[in-house]
Order: C-alpha cells, then structure tokens, then sequence
C-alpha cells in the first residue's frame, strides 16, 4: 500500500497523476441520466464520474411532522456502501463510510434550503410529505461524495408528486402528477484532497487511500458555502482550507452545467 | 371471466422484451444487468476469495454466499425500508440453492463466491431476474460451471397460464398463482420452484412446461450477451 502511496506522492511532487489527468480536474466523461427507476421511484438517478457509478432515488410519503416543526415536510437522506460496488465493503448495519457519506450528502440539501420543506406541508401538524433519499455506489472507483451528492441532486430534480387522495389519505403510486418538488436552490459538494502539500479533486480510489486530508465543500449558485466536512488522519493550516474553497468553488461551476 | 387478453397486450406464451449485458461493474470479478419489462437486476461476483468468518470455511469444498437486496426506492408503493428482511433473506436463500448446482467448489477450498443482487426497478419477477443476472456474473467471473441458470415467473390467472407476469397481474382481482421458476437450459432441469396461490396439479404441470420453454428463450439473451463480452474483449 505505501508503495503506491510513494508512487502517488512522487508523482505529484511532479504535478503529475498516475492517469495524466491535471491536479484540479474530474474525470470524463461526467454524466447524469435521468429516470432511471422511473416505475418505482418518484424520482432518480444515474452519475458516472469515470468509472465511478452512483444511483440514487426519491420516495415521498405522507406522515407526520417532528412535533417541533409542525409545518415542515420531512427531508430523509440514506445511503448504502454496497458490497457489490467495492470488494472492501461489507454486508451488515449501515457502516461508518454509508453514514459519513449520507450526512455529508444530507447537509449539503438540508442546509442549503434546497427543499422548501413548507411548500410539503398537507395539514399542519397532522401530515406532511415526507421526501426519502437513497444512494447506492455501484462501482466505487473513487470519489462517492461527489457523485453521490450529485445523484442526490439529480434525482431530486427529476421527482414528481404521486397522486394523493386527501380525504381517504392514501397515495396512489401508479399514478405520478406533473408537479416537481420545491426546489429553491441547488447546493454543489466537492471533495478536494490533500496529499503532502498538493491538492486535487475527483481522486482515483488508490489516490483516496494515500490521502493525508480533505475536505468536502457544499457550493451554492451565489457563491456561499453550506457545509463543510474535513476528514483524513491529517490536518490543514487556514491557508490550506482557502486554497480547498478557492478550488471547491471553481469546480462547483463545471459540475453545476452538468444539471 | 376468463383472463385471455392481458393487460399489457401480449399473448400468454409472450415474455416481455428483454436486455442483458455483462462486465457492467468494473471492480466486480464478474458482474451482469439483466432487465425484463420494467424489472431491473444487477449482480456481482466477488470471489472465490478467502471466507470470513473462519468458522465457517470448509476444507473440502469452497461455498457460494448469495445476496439479494431491493434498492429502497425500487418497490412498486412505499419506501422499502432498507437491511435484510425475512424476504429478502428467503429470496437469497432460494437464489442460492437454484446457482448452486452448476458450480463445482471443490477446487476453491475454505474461499467464498459472494454474487450480490439488486434490484433497480422492479414490476415483478426480480428472483428470477436476479437468478438470470447472477448465472451470467458467474460465467464472466469465470467460474467454472457445467451449465447456465436461466429463471422465469409464471401465473395461473383465471385458469389462464402465463409467462413472465407483471405487477399489475401479479394484483389480479380474483387472485392468481404466481410460480417463480429456475432451469438448467441444457437438460431443463429445475432448480428453483416456488408457488404463492391457488391451482390444480394440471395447471402446475401446463406452468412448467411453459416455464421451461420460456426459460430457452431467456438463455439465448443470456448467452448472446456473454458471447457479445468476449467478442468484445479479442477486440
């Protein structure tokens, strides 16, 4: 393992990657299909990164509110590290990378106020929409965060309400309305790594495993940041984390066209 | 009333169209998509590898470990709340016992072949759209096996027997038998049998046959798509 750490680290001492690509840029091609669970989900999606695949799903439900938000839908985000996706996952209860990765995802739309969970309100304090998330890896061959983020987004995007009766108070999911969910704004995530003191985007998974830092960055049409989480055994200098945001923000405008 | 015309228009021998593909997950040792209709399947074979726990190897023989999982999103009403259900676990279970008898283990002492299934979409039928998945991710792996399994559903809807039903039947008003079959193309014998309703022993045996006829059909696609992969890799 530390042999293709070193190989890694040489190389960037070069400004090189072992697949020729430049430090701060993504794999190609990057793309999104849409629908692709059109049947069952109210809404989803396909990312490629390279040879990184996610799929992620919308359901909506009709159940309670928290008691402290009455008038507030529910936002759920979950996400699965599949044992078919990656030889070093396994099967069993959620573990630590499904959960970071579903935080991770969850604030970049929770926190951005992309929902405008209000708008999912059916009677205060009684029902409200309830919108579900899944994501699943499919081939992880690097960088789930920024894919997954995206497959979220996406398949937000593509959701559509089901019917709902509200006098008996049943949903009828073979039948879709035309009506989007309320979407008010599109957070972006990047992940941008650091190895030794050089830093990159869209890391390979041999690149994942040799990093010493990083940091994902939720990126908002204006500009703004949403959340932030650093991971790594290593740490970063408060120089470190602007030159992170400066690359953050400029790669969140690539990926935003791609919507 | 007699169920003759179904709802989707096809005859009742009629299979709804179908696609496969092989080599559809890069970091799996093999791996396949197989869809029929609306439903889809993707499996990946990892394997043989060493099995842990260690308990549970065999020094004689190496085991075959399957896992079926719908994607939380892919049911046809609610969420599918997500982890292993007793469904699912029955599901793999039975997935198991119709892929193991094609595979010869004895060379891969104390390892493990784990196949993982999910399902994307689903309109009925995913056992068995899962079985026909997992057999080609088997092959592409290249694990040795004497045959290939290929797997169909089969209803009894108002004495009507017909192949590869869908959600919409499967609710049918006055309810209907659903038989999940898995066959060895070449010799038709059948490895996986299941039945959820009421029929007479004439309608099981009108089932299998149809089910074995229809599962020569599913094992042309399924070949078809293997050899395209190896065609395409001499490239």
């Amino acid at each position: 393992m530390s042999m293709i750490k070193d190989h890694i680290v040489s190389l960037l001492a070069k400004d090189m990657r072992e697949d020729g690509r430049k430090l701060t840029e993504y794999r190609k091609p990057i793309t999104i299909e849409y629908g692709i669970s059109a049947k069952s989900a109210e809404g989803s999606a396909r990312v490629f990164i390279g040879d990184t695949e996610v799929v992620a799903g919308v359901k909506l439900e009709v159940g309670k509110p928290f008691p402290d938000t009455p008038d507030d839908g529910v936002l759920m985000v979950n996400a699965e590290l599949l044992p078919l996706s990656n030889p070093e996952f396994e099967s069993g209860p959620p573990s630590i990378g499904s959960i970071e990765l579903a935080r991770v995802v969850d604030r970049g739309i929770r926190e951005s106020h992309m929902i405008d969970t209000e708008k999912l309100c059916i009677k205060k304090g009684e029902k409200v929409w309830i919108a579900c998330i899944d994501i699943y890896p499919i081939n992880d061959a690097g960088n789930l965060f920024d894919a997954a983020a995206l497959a979220a987004l996406a398949a937000l995007k593509d959701a559509r309400f089901p019917e709902y009766d509200e006098k008996e108070g049943k949903v009828d999911y073979s039948k879709k309305t035309k009506t989007k969910l309320p979407l008010a704004k599109e957070a972006v995530e990047i992940t941008v790594i650091k190895i030794k003191d050089k830093f990159l985007v869209d890391p390979t998974t041999e690149e994942w495993e040799a990093l010493d830092a990083r940091l994902t960055v939720a990126v908002l049409e204006d500009g703004k940041l949403c959340a932030l989480q650093k991971g790594g055994d290593g740490s970063l200098k408060p120089d470190d984390i602007e030159k992170m945001v400066d690359i953050a923000l400029e790669k969140s405008k690539e990926l935003r066209k791609l919507l | 009333m007699a169920y003759k015309k179904r709802f989707d228009g096809r005859k009742i021998e009629e299979l709804r169209p179908m696609e496969a593909k092989t080599g559809v997950i890069k970091r799996a040792d093999g791996s396949a998509m197989f869809k029929i209709g609306k439903t889809v399947a993707i499996a990946a074979v990892y394997g043989p590898r060493e099995l842990h726990p260690k308990f549970l190897q065999n020094p004689e023989t190496g085991i075959l470990r399957c896992n079926y999982n719908m994607m939380a999103f892919s049911g046809s009403g609610e969420r599918v709340r997500p982890g292993p259900s007793r469904r699912s676990k029955e599901i793999s279970m039975v997935t198991e016992k119709a892929l193991r008898s094609v595979l010869d283990l004895r060379k891969f002492p104390n390892a493990v072949i784990d196949v993982y299934i999910e399902l994307i979409q689903t309109d009925s039928g995913t056992r068995c759209a899962g079985i026909c998945a997992a057999a080609m991710a088997l092959a592409d792996a290249g694990i040795p096996m004497k045959d290939l399994v290929s797997a169909v559903a089969v209803g009894v809807i108002d004495g009507s027997v017909c192949v590869d039903v869908t959600k919409e039947e499967e609710d049918y008003e006055s309810g209907m038998g659903d038989i999940p079959i898995a066959i060895l193309p070449r010799t038709g014998e059948v490895t996986l049998l299941q039945l959820d309703g009421e029929i007479t022993p004439d309608e099981l045996k009108k089932a299998v046959e149809l089910g074995v006829k229809s599962c020569k059909q599913i094992y042309e696609i399924q070949k078809k798509a293997l050899k395209e992969r190896f065609t395409r890799e001499s490239k």
